[in-house]
């Protein structure tokens, strides 16, 4: 009887996890239903989360796509059982006006004489898109594109604007002709007298030659785009003008804000603390007053310089002191030995800042600066207090029309949108940046 | 033998202003000045021929002259006789009423969602970031605009309450009236009330302060003082003895007792609203312009908040839990002793300056009509005398010491929570 033994020889193979600890049950189980509180809480959200979306659709889901006006809009509601105003979406109103809602009253060829400009800003956008990317992506696409970058500023307020292009011509070059003299001049005398003669040379040239310049080439040789004037700017298009250019200008005025305020310089220093402490002490909107009525008193008599500039004068002053704080946050949060290793290598001041100091806290301050832009480019709706037609502004301009006076939420709705697209896919980004530029171990 | 001289002087030649560093900070900041004087001087000389010019000298006399508009929603008394600078106040206290209701509210709302956001639920915490997310990436400015539309939009009508069957009833057992006007709310009212102390006689800063209010006020801040007193003096009992003395009952006695005898002695009892003719009366009236500020600015800084009581939690290491887990403390001890004291140090200055922000964002104000200083002083006020730089500087100057007191109370904050490193 010797093969009888009464011990299992084999080994069993693995059971199967119980069914409520794995798939769908068990996910359930760990992360709905864990314990009789997060049950209940479960099943309350639950509810609450259907009923929201239920309630959306029903009110969204709704044939008024092709609706000319709201009267039109509420007859379909009462065919389809639906009472009450709010009860259902006009959505003839956005197919109607998101035109408007994105150029605003930007010529588009209803007009006598005027042809459909709408390409430009469209244009201009995607050419923003191409300027940025060898700034955002930059390991993705081929570096030579980066001088197109360098261009892209001049040529951005043409496209808007129109007019003849000799005007920007003129001004770039202008930075050609400083450019010129700083190496000639520096490469003899020394490049402070360089830099003087550069900055003199380049305010000369501006201030009295481009402009008869400009026009003298215009009357030669008239190349240029139908103008447009700055009032007829409007919708997306305004808040992104001004969010761009204010944000494109804030990051450098920033980094000399934090640099100021880093400084040892007592006089320096105090003159930049006062500014940030003074810029970040009022509101926006009081700022924004002072672009609408104020700023033409300061300059000297007889000026009289675009609205949407004074704005995005205001804006760019704006956001370069909260660009500044978030700076110095950086600064402050760089070990003292990078410093001094700048130091012990014999980099003068702008070279450390340039190749050891500023790469590492502008990584740092990342997330505060993209912060920063996000709050400036939702700010940029506070200009329809002063008048100007962004979106939130034109929404009266639409509820004046008869057709769709009583429209409400489908036009907050479509610009909470965009105005969501924009600043998530921002926040996106900078969480890419992030992960990109991590070199540390964590 | 040799004999070590001085090396030679030498002479100050001008292009040591800019080459030697003993004297090129100077420079700079001389030539920084001289620009920044410069400047300043351009500035100031235009504005002053611009107002020449414009026949505008500057002169602040227009604050005592009569504003002639009417302000609807206000703390003092005020009609539209008195003057600009009468209305800049009640603008400003109205400023003030909307910062401090929402600062309250969105601290509250903050907390609790962004515990949430962290919590196992992965349901709870998923509808918590859609929050968050959306309440970030949309202006500010539209959700005033939005709420507001809500309000006048969907709620009733003064009328809808009339009848045998209205349309709409009032709200908490008929104590809240919200209609498309505004909300009606109780209001505290006291048979033998104490008066008023009339502050700054006739002036136009005239300003009446309840002794009621004074004198609940008192007495909470006596109590809340006696129960401190209570708590440290267990404190020492249990470090000397260590036993804890059960404190609570007397604590919550000491609060709540002395405050609800006073308002019994002063006869508390409260007003409704009530419907009467086209409108409600009685009760405190809150305007749906104010509604909508509160409600809007308090979503949407609650979502910042959230994000920072988050940040402040997640940064406090796990090995704090454990290790206090292992001292075998219980959960809420952990979360009372170890993890909130090092969380609150990281999260109460961002908080703060979300505070900040709300209160300058509460001069959006202007874009539903809610009168505060912004839609006062720089709005009406600015509109009727055409004194543009007056208003505006004088508005920017009230918001400044705004931010500056509020600034001025996070460094303190900051400096007595400072880690104390080596």
């Amino acid at each position: 009887m010797s093969d009888i033994s009464f011990v299992r020889k084999d080994m069993l193979p693995p059971k199967e996890p119980p069914a409520s600890e794995v798939g769908v049950l068990g996910w359930l189980k760990v992360n709905l239903f864990s314990t009789w509180l997060n049950s209940l809480l479960s099943v309350v959200a639950l509810a609450f989360v259907s009923m929201v979306i239920y309630k959306l659709l029903s009110w969204a889901l709704v044939p008024t796509w092709h609706a000319k006006s709201l009267s039109e809009c509420r007859e379909i509601f009462a065919a389809l059982g639906k009472d009450g105003h709010n009860s259902a979406a006009c959505w003839g109103v956005i197919r109607d006006r998101w035109p408007q809602l994105l150029f605003g009253f930007y010529p588009n060829g209803a007009e006598e004489g005027v042809s459909d400009q709408r390409w430009r800003p469209v244009l201009d956008l995607l050419l923003l898109g191409v300027a940025m990317a060898p700034v955002l992506f930059s390991e993705k696409v081929p570096r030579k594109l980066i001088y197109f970058t360098y261009v892209y500023p001049f040529i951005m307020p043409w496209l808007l604007w129109g007019g003849p292009i000799w005007t920007p011509i003129c001004i770039a070059a202008g930075f050609v002709i400083a450019y010129v003299v700083y190496r000639v001049l520096g490469n003899i005398f020394g490049s402070l007298v360089g830099l003087v003669a550069a900055v003199a040379t380049a305010l000369v040239w501006w201030l009295f030659l481009s402009g008869p310049i400009a026009s003298g080439l215009a009357s030669i040789l008239p190349i240029g785009l139908e103008p447009v004037a700055s009032r007829q700017f409007g919708g997306m298009m305004l808040s992104i003008t001004i969010g761009v250019v204010a944000i494109a200008c804030s990051l450098p005025l920033g980094i000399l804000l934090a640099l100021g305020r880093q400084s040892d310089l007592l006089i320096v220093k105090s003159l930049c603390v006062g500014f940030i402490e003074f810029i970040r002490g009022v509101p926006l909107i009081t700022l924004l007053f002072v672009a609408s009525t104020l700023l033409n008193i300061f300059m000297p008599p007889g000026t009289n310089f675009d609205i949407i500039m004074r704005v995005i004068i205001m804006a760019t002053l704006f956001a370069s002191a909260y660009m500044a704080e978030v700076i110095r946050g950086g600064l402050a949060a760089l070990p003292k030995g990078q410093y001094e290793g700048a130091d012990s290598l014999g980099l003068d001041y702008w070279q450390a800042q340039r190749l050891i100091i500023m790469p590492q806290a502008l990584k740092i301050s990342i997330p505060g600066i993209v912060s920063t832009f996000i709050g400036l480019f939702k700010d940029t709706t506070l200009v329809s207090v002063i008048g100007l037609l962004d979106p939130l502004g034109l929404t009266n301009a639409i509820r004046a029309d008869a057709a769709w006076n009583g429209v409400v939420w489908e036009l907050y709705g479509f610009i909470a949108f965009m105005f969501f697209v924009c600043c998530f896919s921002m926040s996106r980004y900078s969480m890419y940046l992030e992960r990109k530029l991590q070199t540390g171990h964590r | 033998m040799s004999i070590l001289t001085d090396p030679p002087k030498e002479s100050f030649r001008l292009s040591m202003l800019i080459y030697d560093t003993r004297f090129r900070s100077a420079t700079i900041q001389v030539v920084a000045l001289i620009g920044f004087l410069i400047l300043g001087g351009w500035l100031i000389s235009n504005t002053a021929q611009n107002l020449v010019e414009l026949g505008k000298e500057p002169s602040f006399g227009f604050l005592n002259e009569p504003a002639g508009y009417d302000i609807n929603q206000r703390l003092l008394e005020y009609d539209n006789q008195n003057t600009h600078l009468r209305a800049a106040l009640i603008g400003l206290l109205n400023t003030l009423l909307v910062a401090v209701m929402g600062c309250v509210t969105a601290s509250v709302l903050g907390v609790v969602i962004g515990v949430l956001r962290l919590s196992p639920n992965w349901l709870i915490s998923r509808i918590m970031t859609v929050y968050v997310e959306m309440f970030r990436n949309v202006p500010v400015l539209l959700w005033i605009v939005f709420i507001n539309a809500i309000m006048i939009e969907t709620m009733p009508a003064p009328r809808d309450f009339r009848g045998e069957t209205p349309e709409a009833t009032m709200k908490l057992m008929d104590t809240v009236a919200i209609t498309n006007r505004g909300v009606y709310v109780p209001e505290p009212l006291f048979t033998n009330s104490l008066g008023d102390v009339h502050l700054f006689g006739n002036s136009s800063l005239r300003f009446d302060v309840s002794l009621d209010l004074l004198a609940l006020l008192l007495v909470l801040g006596a109590s809340l003082f006696a129960s401190a007193k209570i708590r440290s003096n267990a404190d020492k009992t249990q470090e000397a003895t260590g036993v804890r003395p059960t404190t609570w009952h007397i604590r919550t006695a000491v609060v709540v007792l002395p405050s609800v005898l006073l308002l019994m002695f002063l006869g508390l009892h409260w007003g409704y609203p009530a419907l009467k003719g086209f409108n409600f009366q009685g009760g405190t009236y809150m305007r749906n312009s104010l509604i909508a500020l509160w409600l809007a600015l308090s979503l949407y800084t609650a979502a910042f908040i959230a994000e920072i009581v988050r940040g402040g939690i997640l940064a406090i290491s796990k090995g704090q839990t454990e290790a206090a887990s292992a001292l075998g403390m219980r959960s809420n001890r952990i979360m009372n002793l170890v993890i909130l004291p090092q969380a609150l140090r990281i999260i109460i200055p961002p908080m703060i300056s979300q505070f900040l922000n709300l209160t300058k964002n509460s001069s959006l104000a202007i874009a539903v009509g809610y009168m505060d200083l912004t839609g006062t002083l720089m709005g009406i006020t600015m509109n009727q005398t055409g004194r543009e730089l007056e208003t505006v500087l004088l508005g920017m100057l009230v918001y400044l010491t705004i931010s500056l007191i509020i600034s001025g109370v996070m460094n303190l904050y900051n400096k007595r929570v400072k880690l104390v490193e080596r």
